[in-house]
């Protein structure tokens, strides 16, 4: 049994297996099915994903108040244009994150990973990572299940809501889930992957939720995008060798005294941040007051 | 770790907000369970986040498909507000403060059509998880993710053991259970959450109880969480 990541680690190396085979056997503790069901109900969860990562790339949406309209669209021409200055792959990544942060804030369907405010992080690394190895389902629902085990420690020791823990408690809790993810995808070991979590929370600590008029659109959108790339250099940065001089419990309980120390403005309310510039205010006024 | 990977990666849900979207239309929806009697009206208290933000992130919507028993996956959840009108429910919204209680908190009042009223405090604590916290002036914590039995009940020696009684003989095992009361002598509220889904047969078996007052079997996801 575990509850912190040291704890899950060890189990993992114990018996000399992935760290999504442990969380696994937790799952079939608490929900008493199979593997095949658990993975059969991973990939329910991965097709809403890979839907809305597509939805808004061909497609835009129309959304409350109009603030990301086209967004994901735009972003896959720059890819079709050739001249990125990050590469396709890393526009790519960007182009589907947005895609499902367009399809959320149509109200449409998605599926919370670990939030709908991040629900395009994950997706957009899972999807990404996966094409770039080319890797089977299977691969790619492992990677799932190690980025959601994470994320289930963080939710027991930390929060997952932004009006608790500000921004970094879902886009960067998703990035964390979702370095680790990326990590095991390309073959990295278990340590690498926790390495991996670290550097991606290090990366946002301290950012706050600060929604434009209340609405999930911006900076959550952009954040979506920037955090998943905040994924795939942390995993990059991991993989490459670098170590964490900070345990990856210690980094989540860091991160968790941080949001209690954000004060009530920068916690989901729209009283702080980018939502109360000017230009935010005069959106509101719009939206609300039209 | 008690955690689901289900409970992080997930619900599939209608956005924009896993707080305030999916948990607050999950909140209503468990909230209507707990009244389980007719009402043509719902009164929305909002306190904290809830009250700041409701509009932008479609609380509005998601709380009036809840109380219409609309699940938080539901596409018709956008429509909630045309649908309640087809309905015949009508719905207020004001601010108000909770002491103590969680950020995205709503107190929920349902006008009954016997005349009476219901009342449910409740919190959307993050990624569509919700608790409630008072029912009707009583002080409780669960999360409805498993079957919970509620009973409220005379303040009196040896009936809590004749529910348990009747839990043992439906082969159910009790996973938590709770009592409380708002003062010594008035009613006592006690919450029980069970492994298993809980039959009609239990709840009848309980509601026969002397002194036993009401009993409400919150089962809302049957299988899925």
């Amino acid at each position: 049994m575990y509850n912190t990541m040291e704890e899950l680690l060890r189990l993992a190396e114990e018996s000399s297996s992935p760290l999504w085979r442990v969380v696994l056997q937790n799952e079939y503790r608490l929900t008493g099915l199979d593997e095949g069901a658990i993975f059969r109900r991973l990939d329910e969860r991965y097709r809403v994903m890979q839907k809305a990562a597509e939805h808004a790339l061909n497609e835009r949406l129309s959304t409350a108040g109009g603030l990301i309209e086209g967004i994901a669209s735009r972003q896959i021409q720059h890819v079709a244009g050739g001249d990125t200055l990050c590469g396709g792959f890393i526009n790519q990544v960007m182009a589907r994150a947005l895609s499902c942060s367009e399809v959320n804030a149509a109200m449409g369907k998605i599926c919370a990973a670990p939030t709908a405010g991040a629900c395009g992080i994950l997706p957009a690394v899972l999807i990404s990572v996966g094409e770039r190895y080319h890797l089977e389902r299977r691969g790619i629902l492992e990677g799932l299940l190690t980025a959601s085990g994470i994320g289930a420690i963080i939710t027991q020791n930390a929060t997952v809501s932004g009006a608790e823990g500000g921004c970094q408690a879902e886009c960067g809790v998703a990035a964390a889930m979702a370095a680790a993810a990326a990590v095991q995808m390309a073959g990295g070991g278990n340590e690498t992957a926790l390495h991996a979590v670290c550097f991606a929370l290090m990366n946002c600590m301290g950012l706050v939720c600060d929604p434009v008029a209340g609405l999930v659109q911006v900076p959550c959108a952009q954040r979506n995008a920037s955090q998943a790339v905040n994924a795939i250099l942390s995993a990059d940065l991991a993989l490459g060798g670098m170590k964490s001089v900070i345990p990856a419990d210690e980094v989540v309980e860091a991160m968790y005294r941080v949001g209690k120390l954000l004060p009530m403005q920068l916690r989901e309310t729209a009283l702080g941040g980018i939502a109360a510039t000017p230009a935010a205010k005069a959106i509101a006024r719009n939206i609300f007051e039209a | 770790m008690n955690i689901s990977v289900f409970e992080v990666t997930g619900p599939v849900m209608v956005g924009p907000s896993s707080s305030h979207t999916a948990g607050a239309a999950r909140l209503a929806r468990v909230a209507r369970g707990i009244t389980a009697s007719p009402f043509s009206h719902v009164s929305f208290g909002l306190h904290g986040s809830f009250a700041k933000t409701y509009k932008g992130h479609g609380t509005d919507c998601a709380l009036v498909a809840g109380a219409l028993g609309l699940r938080e996956d539901d596409e018709r959840l956008a429509y909630a507000l045309a649908i309640a009108e087809e309905r015949g429910m009508t719905y207020d919204f004001y601010e108000t403060e909770l002491d103590g209680m969680h950020e995205n908190s709503v107190k929920i009042t349902f006008m009954l059509s016997d005349g009476g009223k219901s009342v449910v405090i409740g919190s959307s604590t993050g990624g569509a998880q919700i608790v409630i916290r008072q029912i009707d002036g009583f002080d409780v914590e669960f999360t409805a993710q498993s079957p919970t039995l509620l009973i409220r009940q005379q303040d009196q020696k040896g009936i809590i053991s004749e529910v348990t009684k009747a839990l043992a003989d439906n082969d159910l095992n009790i996973g938590i259970m709770r009592v409380s009361r708002r003062a010594k002598g008035d009613d006592a509220f006690c919450l029980i959450e069970t492994d298993n889904a809980i039959s009609r047969e239990v709840v009848e078996q309980i509601r026969a109880i002397p002194r036993v007052v009401m009993v409400r079997a919150i089962q809302i996801d049957s299988g899925e969480r």
